[in-house]
């Protein structure tokens, strides 16, 4: 398994998952964990740049795989720009839902890029409010910073439109 | 006004970082996965545990059997009460010590073959795997000897009993003959509401790990109350406060739910003892409901009378609560009626069941946010028999003084606040007539409701470094939930010194620093407000004595209260000198000062002050929400909150903080119930697939806006904002929902098979 471009050997039993692996075997502790049970996001890691909940997931179904955490958006010293803007927009609080919402919101932004629809999704195909809230509606913030998370998202996707 | 207080006024024409939007100092650190959770540190030889609960609400443990347990590959050890290393029993409860009021419950959980509620935690399996330890502890078997237990809150209501009033909070009161008025009254309107309990379901999980060195503990928690905790283990552990550190530098959300300390963290560090080895234990979400306590489910009555022209004569509010027979914290329900219309004549009772549930704790405005939604429901709704308009209903009610005792509020803009919002809102454009608006198959309805929350100080104690390089670092154990800590004591301390922002850095998080506030009552920032610039001040004293030691400094002869701090020193008009310069004059490498405020001072002090003022943060909420004329289905659209809550530390964090009291007040008012079977007291949606947060969807653009004038009793005259924020958000949904439909839900959480 590859996690965040590092060649990672791991020996586990069939019924780690994921997110144990990560956080428990790897001390890779940017994914999350928050329910154990695919119900709050905050384990989102990006597999071959799907996102999928860490959580939910077996170890073992991702040798030889592509896995990004948190930890592999930004490059060196300089941040992803979701992340840049997750600060400037103030899309954190407590900070514990923030690496899910973020590996998600990559994820989300290439999935409609690639033309995937959500429930919805209009016409024009325009990434709307309404279409980022919808698509990112898997990622649990208790601390309400919604508008924040929204906004930092609308920005980038904003960027990349230019 | 003090005069203290007067005097920061002034020095603050000179700002440059409060009131500003700063990003956080820990946004990096919490966007690239690099800020470390409780559950994340890891230690030599560290083992997991995970809890056995027990499935019967009241009874006596007959037989443990944890043979296949222990057969399990990688389990050390099953602790049950037969095996388990004993716990010193709680602390009484005094208002001498706060910190005795720490307790969760008053279980000696492993202690003893008791059951107090159904999923107490009856035993703690300890292995090398996290894995291993689940598993076995599916395997523990457990009988029981059932006792009756009383566990139905809506079924024991008529057992109630009268609520004690504390010093700190009254349990009830009498202005007048408000039952007479009631009856004479020409308008009135008499309902019932109930809401349910609540979950903080913070997204991280409470966790512990904990780790003994001989006599030694530490222990990484998850917490809201660093001092309370570090109190807590030594009375339970028997060892010297000095002999603990407790490490808490993040915290994954709190609400309150990480306020008091809970089962998991004591068993974490019984666990490491009785093993001698470094443990883990990481609450899973089931747990978390299990065994840390939520908010009491209310039945409350409203009535109000109201003469023709709308002028209130009689206000009737009372309330059923629960406590449980483990402890529990009596919540201040009818409190928002001591506070917010001046009525004629005053009724106010709260009573309690007590119930063999775990312990009820705080959430989140405790008292105010469920006090506020029957309160601010039954406003709405006398205004509709009176034909008026709920913003001109409030605003001839708004008191000048606070109406229960005639004491002065130290500051009340809720008046401006109305104006403010209604224009911002377009308020005016409202047609008044239920089901009056629409947006093709939405019906469209408008509520407002006023928000209200106590604002209090607790004591800090800080220290500030200053070295001869113009570093800055200031030390307080204070708690990060998400308030942004940090960030905001530095932009304090960078204005009272005069230094830019970055050079100073605040420490937080850790029981080696100077005894911090907990991070509740919305208390927490302006707590360490008053230590910084204390703190500040003393700093800035020993500097200028220092430069006034020599002949030539420039500020010889001044006093502290004629100097601006700028620039990196401090100066009255263009003469002046940096704090480096004074440094190396006098040949000193750093300046530290700081200070405490011992708990009796505190307490003399704060009960002054209650006599003297009635202060608290408020608030007007205008939501929009839009409902499905076939199904029911309740969308809130737009949503504006303005709020008088004094001055204003950073202006993103705090539209931060209101922001998410109004998103939790949205859960509150639409979704949120936790579900206890009347039967056996077992939780029965113990998971955030069946106790529904808002979501993403959920959630509208919150235009959140504050009046910006500072209270002249607070420290920086900031009034608190953690809470304010959720009270009178469900109100102003139902009252909206109301206004869409026709119909007056007042049993919470508004779900669509109500509105069908």
């Amino acid at each position: 398994m590859r996690v965040n471009g590092a060649v990672e050997s791991l020996d586990v039993q069939p019924w780690v998952s994921l997110l144990d692996a990560l956080r428990d075997r790897l001390g890779v502790t940017g994914p999350k964990k928050g329910c154990d049970q695919g119900a709050c996001g905050a384990c989102t890691v990006l597999a071959d740049g799907v996102r999928i909940n860490a959580c939910l997931a077996l170890a073992v179904q991702y040798d030889g795989r592509e896995i990004t955490t948190v930890e592999g958006l930004a490059s060196g010293e300089e941040l992803h720009p979701l992340q840049a803007a997750f600060i400037r927009h103030d899309g954190l609080q407590c900070g514990y839902c923030t690496p899910g919402q973020l590996c998600s919101a990559v994820a989300m932004l290439a999935e409609h890029r690639a033309g995937m629809p959500s429930a919805v999704t209009e016409r024009s195909g325009e990434l709307t409010e309404a279409e980022i809230r919808e698509r990112m509606s898997g990622n649990l913030c208790r601390c309400g910073a919604y508008n924040g998370i929204v906004d930092a998202i609308r920005d980038v996707a904003a960027q990349e439109a230019r | 006004m003090t005069t203290k207080y007067a005097e920061t006024e002034q020095r603050q024409a000179a700002v440059k970082h409060v009131g500003r939007p700063v990003d956080r100092v820990d946004g990096r650190a919490k966007t690239t996965g690099e800020a470390r959770y409780a559950a994340e540190h890891r230690h030599p030889g560290m083992a997991h545990a995970a809890l056995v609960h027990a499935t019967v609400a009241r009874g006596r443990i007959e037989s443990l059997d944890t043979e296949a347990a222990r057969a399990v590959p990688g389990v050390i050890e099953v602790l049950t009460h037969e095996n388990a290393p004993p716990m010193k029993p709680a602390p009484k409860r005094s208002l001498l010590n706060l910190s005795s009021l720490a307790s969760g419950t008053t279980v000696s959980y492993l202690g003893t073959d008791e059951v107090h509620w159904n999923g107490q935690p009856v035993a703690v399996v300890v292995a090398e795997t996290p894995e291993a330890a689940r598993h076995a502890a599916t395997l523990v078997r457990v009988t029981y000897r059932e006792l009756p237990a009383v566990v139905d809150f809506a079924a024991e209501e008529p057992n109630a009993v009268q609520q004690k009033g504390s010093m700190i909070q009254p349990a009830g009161g009498d202005k007048g003959d408000a039952a007479v008025a009631l009856a004479a009254a020409p308008v009135s309107v008499d309902l019932r509401f109930t809401t349910p309990p609540h979950h903080h379901n913070a997204i991280e999980p409470h966790a512990t790990v904990a780790v003994w060195d001989g006599d030694h503990l530490t222990v990484h928690e998850s917490t809201q109350h660093i001092a309370w905790l570090r109190r807590h283990l030594a009375l339970r552990f028997g060892i010297p406060e000095r002999a603990i550190r407790v490490l808490s530098p993040y915290v994954g959300g709190g609400f309150g739910g990480k306020y008091a300390v809970w089962a998991g963290t004591l068993l974490a560090v019984l666990a490491a003892r009785a093993t001698a080895r470094p443990v883990r234990l990481a609450l899973t979400r089931e747990a978390v409901h299990r065994t840390v306590g939520a908010r009491t489910p209310t039945v409350q009555r409203v009535a109000l009378g109201a003469d023709a022209g709308g002028d209130l004569t009689a206000l009737i509010h009372t309330s059923v609560a629960m406590t449980s027979r483990i402890g529990g914290m009596p919540e201040g329900v009818v409190s928002p009626s001591r506070h917010l219309y001046d009525a004629a004549t005053i009724h106010l009772r709260q009573r309690l069941v007590r119930l063999d549930l775990l312990a009820n704790t705080s959430m989140r405005a405790p008292g105010d946010s469920v006090g506020s939604f029957a309160l601010e429901s039954a406003m709405d709704e006398l205004a509709c028999e009176l034909g008026m308009d709920p913003v001109e209903l409030r605003m001839r009610n708004e008191p000048a003084r606070n109406p229960m005792d005639g004491k002065p509020f130290s500051h009340r803009m809720l008046r401006e606040a109305y104006e403010v919002g209604a224009e911002r809102f377009g308020w005016r454009e409202r047609d008044p007539g239920a089901g009056s608006m629409r947006d093709g198959r939405w019906l469209v309805g408008m509520g407002v409701a006023t928000a209200y929350h106590p604002s209090m100080v607790m004591p800090a104690a800080v220290t500030v470094r200053m070295d001869a390089g113009g570093e800055v670092v200031v030390r307080c154990a204070l708690q990060e939930i998400g308030v942004g800590a940090a960030t905001v004591q530095a932009q304090i301390a960078a204005d009272e010194l005069g230094v830019p922002l970055e050079a100073v850095r605040v420490e937080i998080g850790d029981s080696e620093l100077p005894e911090g506030p907990g991070a509740g009552g919305s208390a927490q920032t302006a707590s360490g407000a008053e230590g910084v610039l204390a703190a500040c001040r003393k700093l800035k004293e020993s500097a200028l004595a220092l430069a006034r030691r020599s002949p030539d400094s420039p500020l010889r002869g001044r006093r502290l209260d004629d100097l601006e701090a700028r620039d990196g020193g401090l100066h009255h008009g263009g003469d002046g000198e940096t704090y480096a310069a004074i440094l190396a004059r006098a040949g000193r490498d750093h300046l530290e000062a700081g200070g405490r405020t011992g708990m009796l001072k505190f307490l003399a002090r704060a009960l002054n002050d209650r006599r003297r003022w009635v202060k608290a943060a408020c608030g007007a909420h205008f939501c929009e929400v839009r409902v499905d004329q076939d199904t029911g289905e309740v969308r809130v659209s737009r949503w504006l909150g303005v709020f008088d809550i004094g001055r204003v530390i950073n202006a993103k964090t705090a539209a931060a903080q209101l922001r998410g009291g109004i998103v939790m007040g949205i859960g509150m008012a639409l979704s949120e119930a936790s579900q206890v079977d009347p039967r056996t007291g077992r939780i029965m949606n113990p998971s955030l697939a069946e106790y529904h947060v808002p979501v993403h969807a959920d959630v509208p653009p919150i235009d959140v806006q504050w009046l910006d004038v500072p209270d002249p009793t607070m420290p920086l005259g900031l009034l608190g904002i953690g809470e304010v924020g959720i009270t009178g958000v469900a109100a102003a949904v139902a009252n909206a929902v109301r206004h869409a439909t026709g119909k007056r839900v007042a049993d919470l959480p508004i779900t669509l098979d109500k509105l069908l």
